[in-house]
Parts: C-alpha cells; sequence; structure tokens
C-alpha cells in the first residue's frame, strides 16, 4: 500500500472541506486524489492491490454519529448512508414494508462485512473484473483510461451482457442498488458545491467510453442518505440471487422485482436486474410487457425475453442470458405468489 | 501517526504508519498472535474480531479508525483465570477444528454469531458463518459447536 495522509472528519462539513483541499480536476469521484474512507471493505481491499491510489484518506466513520439514523413513517424511509448494511437488513420493519431491501443485504457479502460496509459505500463498491483488480494486466479502461480491456478476449465468464461497451464489460457487482432501483429511490448528496437530491437510477453510468467514470457524483461528493417513498409495489417485492456457490458469493445473475397487483392484474411493476450488467440495471421493457397482464408462464416469458433483447454475450458468459431469463420468471413468479398481509 | 488501541481491557498506545491494520497493529505491534492472517483481503475470515462488540474484519479495517475503541480478539474470551469461553470449549469438544489456522476467526465470528441473534437453525449458522472458510472442511462440526455453545452464552 503506497503511503497516504489519514484526516479523521467529525461531520460532513469537515469531510467534503478535507476532499476539496486536495479535489483535484479529476472527472472521476473514484480516481480523485482524495477518497472518503467508511468501513473499507473495498477502499482498503483495493489500496492493497494498489488498483486505488489516494493521497488522501478521510475518516468519515464519526459521521456515523449524524448519519446512520432509520426513519420511517407512513410516508416511507429515510436511510443515513452509514447506516451499516447488517443493521438495515436486521430492521423488523423495513422487511415488512421493504422485503426487497432486506433481502439484497441478506444475501449480500458475509457478516463481517456486512458488519462494517456502510450502506452509502455498498452503492458505490467497485467492479470484481479480474482485469481491473489485478495491475499485473496492461489493459483495463476503467483503471488505465485509454489502455484497452483485456476482459474483451479474456476469461469474461462473470462479466455483464447488457450496457456493455467495446471499451468495458465489467459487471456491477452489488445487491442493494437493484431493491433501490425498483424501489424508485432517491439518494441525497453534499459535496463542495452543496447538497442535492437525485434519482438512485441517475447514480451509476454506464461505461460507453469512459468507463473510468462510474457515477454521477462530482468529486468530493458524499452521499448522505437513502429516501424511499411508500409506493404501492413496496410490499410484493423480492430479491432473487443466483450465484456459484449459496452464501457469500457475488451474483451470476439476480433480479429485484416489485408488483403491484389488482387482483391478478399488474398494475405497476418494477424490475432490476443484477449480475448481468455494467450498472444496477433497469428492465423498463420487461415492465411494460407485463402492465394490465396477469403474470403466467407466458408473460413472464415475454417479460424475461424483453430484458435481454439487446444482451450482447462474450466468449464465455453467454449462459447468464439464459440464466438471467430464468432468475427473472421465478422471481417474477414468486413475487405474484406471495401473501401481502392488508 | 500516535493512537491507542483498547484490546481485552486494556490500552495500548502506539507509533503506527498510518497504512497498518488492525490485524498487523494487533500481531506486530501489540503481541497478539491469535487473530490470524489469511488472505489478507476480507475473504476468508481468519482475522475476524470484535469491535464495539460487532464482528469485523481487521486485516480491511485500519488501526487509524478503531483509535480508542474497544477490540476484543481471541485473546480476550477466556477468564483471567483460564478457564474457556463457552464457544472456546464448544470447539474442543465437537472436535471443530484440524489445522487450527481458522478457528481463532471461526471462534470470535461465531460468538458475533450468537450475539446477533442469528443462530437459531443449522441453515443460518452456515449462512452467517459463510465469511469464515476451513479448508479442513470442519464445517459440520463447527456448527454443532454452535448450537452447543450458544445456550450457555446466554446463561453466562
Amino acid at each position: 500500500m503506497r503511503p497516504f495522509e489519514f484526516v479523521r472528519a467529525d461531520d460532513a462539513r469537515a469531510a467534503i472541506a478535507a476532499f476539496a483541499a486536495d479535489a483535484g480536476d479529476n472527472s472521476s469521484a473514484a480516481a480523485a486524489p482524495a477518497q472518503y474512507l467508511a468501513g473499507g471493505t473495498t477502499l482498503i481491499d483495493l489500496m492493497k492491490l494498489d488498483v486505488m491510489r489516494p493521497q488522501r484518506v478521510i475518516d468519515i466513520n464519526p459521521l456515523r454519529q449524524s448519519a446512520a439514523a432509520i426513519a420511517l413513517d407512513d410516508k416511507g424511509l429515510r436511510l443515513g448512508a452509514m447506516t451499516l448494511m447488517a443493521e438495515a437488513a436486521d430492521h423488523g420493519e423495513i422487511r415488512a414494508r421493504f422485503p426487497v431491501l432486506t433481502q439484497s443485504l441478506q444475501l449480500a457479502a458475509s457478516a463481517q462485512i456486512r458488519n462494517m460496509a456502510s450502506l452509502g459505500g455498498n452503492v458505490l463498491q467497485r467492479t470484481r473484473c479480474t482485469y481491473f483488480r489485478d495491475t499485473s494486466y496492461a489493459a483495463c479502461n476503467k483503471r488505465i483510461p485509454g489502455s484497452g480491456c483485456a476482459a474483451l478476449e479474456g476469461i469474461n465468464r462473470p462479466h455483464a451482457v447488457l450496457g456493455t461497451s467495446e471499451h468495458c464489460i465489467a459487471t456491477y457487482p452489488g445487491d442493494f442498488a437493484q431493491a433501490l432501483l425498483a424501489l424508485d429511490a432517491e439518494v441525497e448528496l453534499d459535496g463542495p458545491r452543496g447538497a442535492r437530491t437525485i434519482p438512485f437510477a441517475s447514480l451509476h453510468r454506464q461505461p460507453e467510453s469512459t468507463p473510468q467514470i462510474e457515477t454521477r457524483l462530482t468529486p468530493g461528493e458524499l452521499i448522505t442518505a437513502f429516501r424511499v417513498a411508500e409506493v404501492p409495489w413496496a410490499r410484493r417485492s423480492l430479491y432473487l440471487k443466483i450465484r456459484d456457490r449459496d452464501s457469500y458469493e457475488f451474483a451470476l445473475a439476480s433480479a429485484a422485482v416489485a408488483l403491484d397487483l389488482d387482483g391478478d392484474i399488474v398494475k405497476q411493476a418494477r424490475i432490476a436486474l443484477g449480475g448481468v450488467a455494467t450498472v444496477p440495471w433497469r428492465a423498463k421493457e420487461a415492465e411494460a410487457a407485463l402492465i394490465g397482464k396477469a403474470v403466467s408462464d407466458d408473460t413472464a416469458q415475454s417479460a424475461a425475453e424483453a430484458a435481454f433483447a439487446h444482451a450482447r454475450p462474450r466468449a464465455h458468459n453467454a449462459f447468464k442470458i439464459a440464466l438471467g431469463k430464468r432468475t427473472l420468471i421465478r422471481a417474477l413468479q414468486q413475487a405474484a405468489a406471495m401473501e401481502i398481509p392488508t | 501517526m500516535t493512537l491507542t488501541l483498547h484490546v481485552n481491557g486494556r490500552d495500548h498506545p502506539l507509533a503506527l504508519d498510518a497504512r497498518t491494520t488492525l490485524l498487523d497493529a494487533l500481531r506486530e505491534h501489540v503481541g497478539l498472535t491469535g487473530s490470524k492472517k489469511g488472505c489478507d483481503h476480507g475473504q476468508c475470515g481468519a482475522c475476524t474480531v470484535l469491535v464495539e462488540g460487532r464482528r469485523v474484519l481487521s486485516c480491511l479495517t485500519l488501526a487509524a479508525v478503531v483509535d480508542g475503541k474497544p477490540v476484543t480478539t481471541i485473546e480476550g474470551l477466556a477468564q483471567a483465570d483460564g478457564s474457556l469461553h463457552p464457544m472456546q470449549q464448544a470447539f474442543i469438544d465437537h472436535d471443530a477444528f484440524q489445522c487450527g489456522y481458522c478457528t481463532p476467526g471461526q471462534i470470535m465470528s461465531a460468538v458475533g454469531c450468537v450475539q446477533e441473534g442469528h443462530a437459531n437453525s443449522d441453515a443460518e449458522i452456515r449462512d452467517y458463518m459463510s465469511g469464515n472458510l476451513c479448508r479442513c472442511a470442519a464445517y459440520p462440526n463447527i456448527v454443532d459447536a454452535i448450537k452447543q455453545a450458544k445456550p450457555q452464552m446466554k446463561e453466562a
């Protein structure tokens, strides 16, 4: 690990001020010379691997005093960004009202990591692409812009089939993000230029020609909270995750599904896919295929076909298209069959 | 930088490079070598300790971040008179290890698993212990050990 200056920030203002002193002119928040440190499960790992090389590390753990509250009322939920994954996963009322959130957290990482990782850091975790994480590979556009992509012709079994470009096919690795997407969540941000709130759906950026820019955060911006309204499809929601081993593994394919039914008929649907895309992936075409219909083998199949209509497989990951469709079909059928207490 | 690690009830004032992880601080500077370095990347669980009562990975925790916070390691579980923690005794009773390298992390994680209330069935124990790898595959015996220790920890 390279040397860095360690700064402890007692509140958000101090953290942002410490960042701004070293923000540089880099348009990629993840490559800025200063980095915020919360749970550290991504940052310290990638610093040990020499993938991330911050000159200043700003410890924001004191912000747990002010930014780790879980607030629920009849309008919805607000999760402070410093809330631990385990704290949110173990919250009974979240489980009852927003089951997809609970399941996405419970099925993620390990108990130790869920005890460390903040929700804000969780959605910013970086890809597990081997060619990104191993600096002995010269070609990685995400790590070294313009260097190429070793995954295109490499061992690309875990890589994405949706949202890829010829510059990057790295998979977004998280689970919680898909749940937030399915619930139309918003993200509260604070930064050198002030506070703002954006839809969660606009936080992540597809790689296109600049895969090193993964989010729409500007350097120094800090996620302070997530907001989820009491949407009608929240209670009939679930997260289904398919992986190589049953626990403590990243998704090969996953689906966050939320339905608002009138009898058997789908009034509203939200579908977000994980493990198969470069970003948390909203499958709007699949949602549209379900509106006004009952969830059946046929309609679920049609939705799954729509979700993957534009998928682009590589040499080793074509199986993800079939697996992704089956994952979505099962998730839709399970969601439609959920018993919802009234 | 200077900081104080509060480990197993004792203060350890230390002068450390900012890069020092909690695991390296414990092993190389405090002299507590019970916590083990396996992968050093948060994938194996051998370095598991409790910070403020929560099980965490000491290899991905900077020592500077836990300055002054209570840390419990495997060396802090037994009583002052040497009598073992119920989880330690249960691992012996059920032969829940072979080579022993992962065992301190397994035991610390198992204590956390019970304290968090996630040891209510075999399936739940396996899922909530999945962050601790055992290359000798003592997993069935580890589950049995946790089931034995759980009610004894409640009594203690």
